[in-house]
């Protein structure tokens, strides 16, 4: 152990950032105490060390920092998470300290919040479905367990109503399991956290709940740490406790820009849009920590809720974000004032891993033919739609027509759906079916023929 | 050289992410492997001033500070080459990930010290040479079967000559040695079963030949629009969704390749536990075998450490080669190159290198060309001249599909085969969602003759037939834009149905069906031929008078739309047999007519 000295040689204090000289034995990532001449003390890490020059990291900002009367320790480990089986129910900040005015928990341990890369031989492929109850994603992008699927929202949009009834519907059919869900906010503002847990209450899930906030008024570089922190108790509750995790992280721009301010302070060379050139591997850090692991029961379904700057899809955070996720929801203003809700963008949305969650035994065997040709159907649909806009309807050929009749169908009935309406699995690809019978039997291509028999073919007759 | 035997250790003087300099590092060169601080991690030096030492560190530096020891080993990062490659999965600097599972659990801790090969494991070895045998570089001293599906050669290991004064025949472990060879100064020199070789540096042959065999992969719109070669290079870029990893996937179950190379450089960690699962019960269509059998997996997933991401596709190439100097026929695909060229970002950021484009470093585009050189059909060494050829496959992702994106231009100035992928054609579940407008393949022509060798010249022919009709619906699709389907001429619509036809029967092909995933180049021969037939048909209808309606509502259509679902072993001759339906419906619609 090496003797823990309180150093008085701040340097400089620059943004979030104060350069500590003279330093003995400092690690890199270390934790270290900052202690006010007021004796308030914050937290920090250390970011980058040469020789006896430390650069620290402060997350509750540097406001009030007197470089000349003001202490730094290094406490000589990493910023670690106390986990417990008393964690569920609780409220904590962003770093993990009780905010609900209860005393701390007993920890079964101390954990390393930035946790370990899971070993992708010891992993278990995501395969089991989850019913959300949702016709557009259970029956488009379907969600399994153990995946990492963000919903891509906009300011304005109802992402927080989304993410709610996905964490109050979600279940894996025929089977009764623990679950937990620990929710991570990063600079949410205090109307929508409290929006989320009142939903926990009313459904009793808030004793199932962790929660760690960091409002939009806590200081922002404490969001650094915050998913860290929340993926931490989540690995806890599902790789020792067994438990099946949803994960909710909202709203990772925030983060993102948290960590745009220090690389700004750093003085780093920027990337696109001024965030770091390293935001892919950070992200990937978070994003990567969910999953299943082979010998081990729980698992960690991650649900990151990001806004898109302006929409754009292609603005860093979302691109990069949507190269490391498995798949994404992606909501549309348009359908948003066409007042379809959920306003799901099924088109480009996507779950990359729904071919291994969907068919005989987990939803039906003929649910991948039906999405295929669902999604066919209303690419074509929309397509003639636009066309329509442009040269009106008589422009359109009679099979487009039918098209167009179908997009619009599928809107209304399949897309939209009350908040609080659980349709099962089999009731969303029965719908599917029932929509494509306006269409007529030459265009299910992406059908095989036996399944067109038993599904198609008797709700056509009956047309 | 004296102190090249004195392990003289360094210090840390600053750690900055996964950058670590170090003072009193004289004695080291440039890319030499050291081990940093008291956990002893593994890092590689990549500046060198005056007795500071700039290195990059392969797993994650929390914890690590100055006054630390480095401590060198004065040899350039290297991989093992030899039997038990096959059927592995190694992280980014070979270590095996099995082996570390089983050390340390399901997590991945770090200053793990593992063999990359077995060393207890036995080996059948065969020799093919016996005593008093000349022998050169490259000859293959005998064969160890490897897995059913493949057949590794022990060669005489780079620089060594001379008369075999010894060989072994049985069961040996790879440190055990299997022969020995007395050289012309008349040492005797050990082989063993596995050799080093430092990943940075090519492997010699004796000679590049130019590509001229296809490399057909079972995907439609590759090997019949834009086929690659073997030996050749090939880039996939593409936005987010559009399906860069499921055709990386496609490419290393159904390619025609000996030895498969699979690189997740970067990617995400369930692709690579999908490939795990999946390739050891999927059967090699040309064998029947499990095509695990013939594949090395380099896992370096997103959240490994970022320093190992950057050799993982050295590491990989490296592998390549060396079965490609067995005289196989090797694909290496890499997913994704923009990963590893952001981790030279990352690198050179932290060093304070000056940027170039992007902030990447100036020397992006020299790394990725020295990459992609590695590819080719080459002459190996040794006195039989085998004939191996290392084909290269690399995945691109750049930030929102953009491919103005740094890595792209550079990949772009090297490569043959550019599979471009667009999101619209994903957005409609077109999949593969290869543009056929934008993508080339320069391989074409030079293809041309072994293709129609190995199928047939009509084949060409119709590939040609068919993108010239993909264009001109191109065109046609401008003006339907502007002022409607209306505006057309029969003929002209004919034409968007016949493209159609192409688009939906022949290109559409769906990974995740049992059968539609793999297509034989002779099956793609027939369905590309009956597709083009209906259209020809009709043309020729048309100018006899019979209505269009009635050649687009033809019910033989559907059957046409089926075709890629007929099991290719069961009978090739049920599909001949749609085209003389096609000819029946077309010559009642004509009799109709008259």
């Amino acid at each position: 152990m090496k003797e823990i000295i309180d150093y008085q040689t701040i340097k400089s204090v620059s943004g979030p950032l104060i350069l500590v000289e003279g330093v003995k034995g400092v690690k890199y990532e270390e934790l270290v105490e900052i202690i006010l001449q007021n004796n308030e003390t914050r937290r920090g890490k250390v970011l980058e060390i040469n020789e006896d020059k430390a650069l620290v990291q402060v997350f509750e900002g540097t406001s009030g920092i007197d470089p000349e009367k003001t202490k730094v320790r290094f406490l000589a480990r990493g910023i670690k998470l106390g986990v417990g089986p008393d964690m569920l129910g609780r409220v904590f900040t962003g770093l993990g300290i009780p905010r609900d005015g209860y005393p701390d928990i007993v920890a079964e341990k101390y954990v390393d919040i930035n946790g370990l890369p899971i070993n992708p031989y010891s992993r278990n492929y995501p395969n089991e479905f989850i019913q959300t109850g949702i016709s557009a994603i259970d029956g488009l992008n379907t969600l399994v367990r153990g995946q990492k699927l963000p919903i891509f929202s906009g300011s304005g949009l109802p992402h927080n109503k989304l993410a709610a009834q996905i964490a109050r519907q979600a279940k894996v059919l025929g089977k009764e399991e623990s679950f937990a869900v620990v929710f991570g906010t990063m600079g949410l503002t205090f109307e929508e956290s409290e929006y989320f847990i009142q939903n926990f209450e009313e459904t009793g899930a808030l004793e199932k709940t962790v929660l760690f906030l960091n409002l939009a008024d806590d200081p922002a570089i404490e969001r650094i740490a915050t998913p860290r922190v929340a993926l931490t108790a989540a690995e806890y509750l599902a790789f020792e406790k067994d438990m099946h995790v949803l994960v909710i992280l909202t709203d990772m721009t925030n983060y993102c820009e948290a960590l745009r301010e220090i690389s700004a302070a750093r003085k780093e060379i920027p990337g696109r849009r001024g965030y770091p050139g390293y935001l892919y591997t950070d992200l990937s850090t978070i994003y990567e920590r969910s999953g299943r692991i082979k010998g081990k029961k729980g698992s960690i379904t991650l649900i990151p809720i990001l806004s898109m700057p302006e929409d754009d899809k292609t603005h860093p955070i979302p691109d990069l974000t949507g190269y490391i996720t498995e798949g994404q929801i992606i909501l549309s203003r348009i359908l948003h004032k066409k007042n379809v809700s959920p306003p799901i963008d099924v088109l480009p949305s996507l779950s990359r891993l729904k071919d291994k969650g969907i068919g005989k035994g987990k939803t039906r065997e003929d649910h991948a033919d039906l999405f295929n040709q669902l999604f066919a159907a209303y690419a074509r649909g929309k397509e003639a739609q636009e066309l329509a806009v442009i040269l009106g309807d008589a422009a359109l050929t009679d099979i487009d027509k039918l098209y167009v009749k179908f997009a619009e169908n599928f809107e209304e009935r399949y897309i939209s759906q009350d908040n609080y309406e659980d349709r099962d699995i089999e009731g969303t690809l029965d719908l599917g079916w029932e929509l494509l019978t306006i269409l007529p039997i030459q265009e299910m291509k992406r059908v095989r023929e036996a399944y067109l028999k038993k599904y198609y073919l008797p709700l056509k007759k009956e047309k | 050289m004296k102190e090249k035997h004195i392990a003289k250790k360094g210090e840390i003087v600053k750690v900055s992410g996964p950058l670590v300099v170090a003072k009193e590092m004289s004695g080291s060169k440039m890319y030499d492997v050291v081990r940093v601080g008291n956990p002893g991690l593994i890092g590689e030096i990549i500046e060198m001033k005056g007795e500071l030492a700039a290195i990059q560190v392969y797993e994650d530096t929390a914890g690590i500070g100055p006054k630390e020891p480095v401590v060198p080993t004065y040899k350039p990062l290297s991989v093992e080459l030899g039997p038990g490659l096959i059927e592995a999965i190694f992280d980014g600097i070979q270590r095996p990930l099995s082996v570390i599972a089983k050390e340390t659990g399901a997590f991945i801790e770090r200053g793990i010290n593992v063999a990359s090969l077995n060393r207890e494991k036995k080996w059948d070895f065969n020799p093919l040479k016996k005593q008093g045998d000349k022998v050169e570089e490259g000859d293959v001293l005998g064969t160890v079967r490897e897995t059913p599906l493949l057949i590794h050669k022990i060669m005489v290991p780079f620089g060594v000559s001379g008369t075999i004064a010894n060989i072994e025949k049985g069961t040996f472990t790879i440190e055990q040695p299997i022969a020995v060879i007395k050289n012309d100064k008349g040492e005797k020199i050990e082989i063993k079963m596995y050799h080093t070789w430092p990943v940075r540096k090519p492997r010699p042959y004796k000679q590049k030949l130019a590509p001229n065999e296809v490399l057909s992969t079972g995907q439609r719109v590759i090997d019949t629009f834009f086929p690659i070669a073997k030996g050749g290079t090939a880039c996939v870029p593409g936005p987010f969704g559009s399906g860069k990893t499921v055709i990386q996937h496609q490419l290393a179950k159904w390619a025609d390749a000996e030895v498969i190379v699979y690189i997740g450089c970067g990617e995400r960690g369930n692709e690579m536990t999908d490939v795990l699962i999946e390739f050891p019960e999927l059967k090699d269509p040309r064998t029947g075998k499990p095509l695990m059998q013939r594949t090395t997996l380099i896992a370096n997933t997103s959240n490994m450490p970022v320093a190992a991401r950057e050799a993982s596709v050295y590491t990989g190439i490296t592998i390549g080669e060396y079965f490609r100097d067995m005289g196989y026929s090797v694909a290496v695909m890499a997913d994704s190159t923009s990963r590893w060229a952001e981790a030279m970002r990352e690198i050179s950021g932290r060093m304070e290198e000056m940027p170039g484009e992007e902030g990447y470093p100036a020397y992006l585009s020299t790394r990725i060309a020295e990459f992609y050189e590695r590819a080719g059909k080459v002459i190996c060494l040794g006195s039989e001249k085998r004939k191996g050829t290392l084909s290269v496959i690399g995945a691109v992702s750049p930030p929102g599909g953009d491919l103005s994106d740094p890595v792209v231009q550079a990949t772009l100035r090297v490569v043959k085969v550019f599979w471009s992928l667009e999101d619209k054609l994903a957005f409609k579940r077109h999949f593969p969602a290869i543009s056929w407008l934008n993508s080339y393949s320069l391989y074409k022509e030079s293809l041309e003759k072994s293709i129609a060798k190995a199928i047939s010249h009509q084949y060409v022919e119709d590939s040609k037939f068919a993108m010239r009709l993909l264009q001109e619906e191109a065109e046609l699709e401008e003006i339907v834009r502007l002022v409607g389907i209306d505006a057309l001429s029969p003929n002209e619509r004919l034409i968007m149905e016949g493209a159609r036809s192409i688009r939906e029967d022949f290109l559409h092909q769906n990974a995740f069906h049992e059968i539609d995933t793999f297509t034989s180049l002779e099956k793609q021969s027939i369905m590309l031929s009956i597709v083009l037939h209906y259209y020809k048909r009709a043309v020729e209808a048309l100018k006899k008078g019979v209505e269009l309606n009635k050649l687009i509502d033809m019910p033989i259509r559907e059957k046409i739309a089926r075709l890629k679902f007929i099991e290719e072993d069961k009978d090739l001759s049920s599909i001949h047999s749609v085209k003389k339906e096609i000819d029946a419906a077309f010559d009642s619609l004509e009799q109709e007519e008259k």
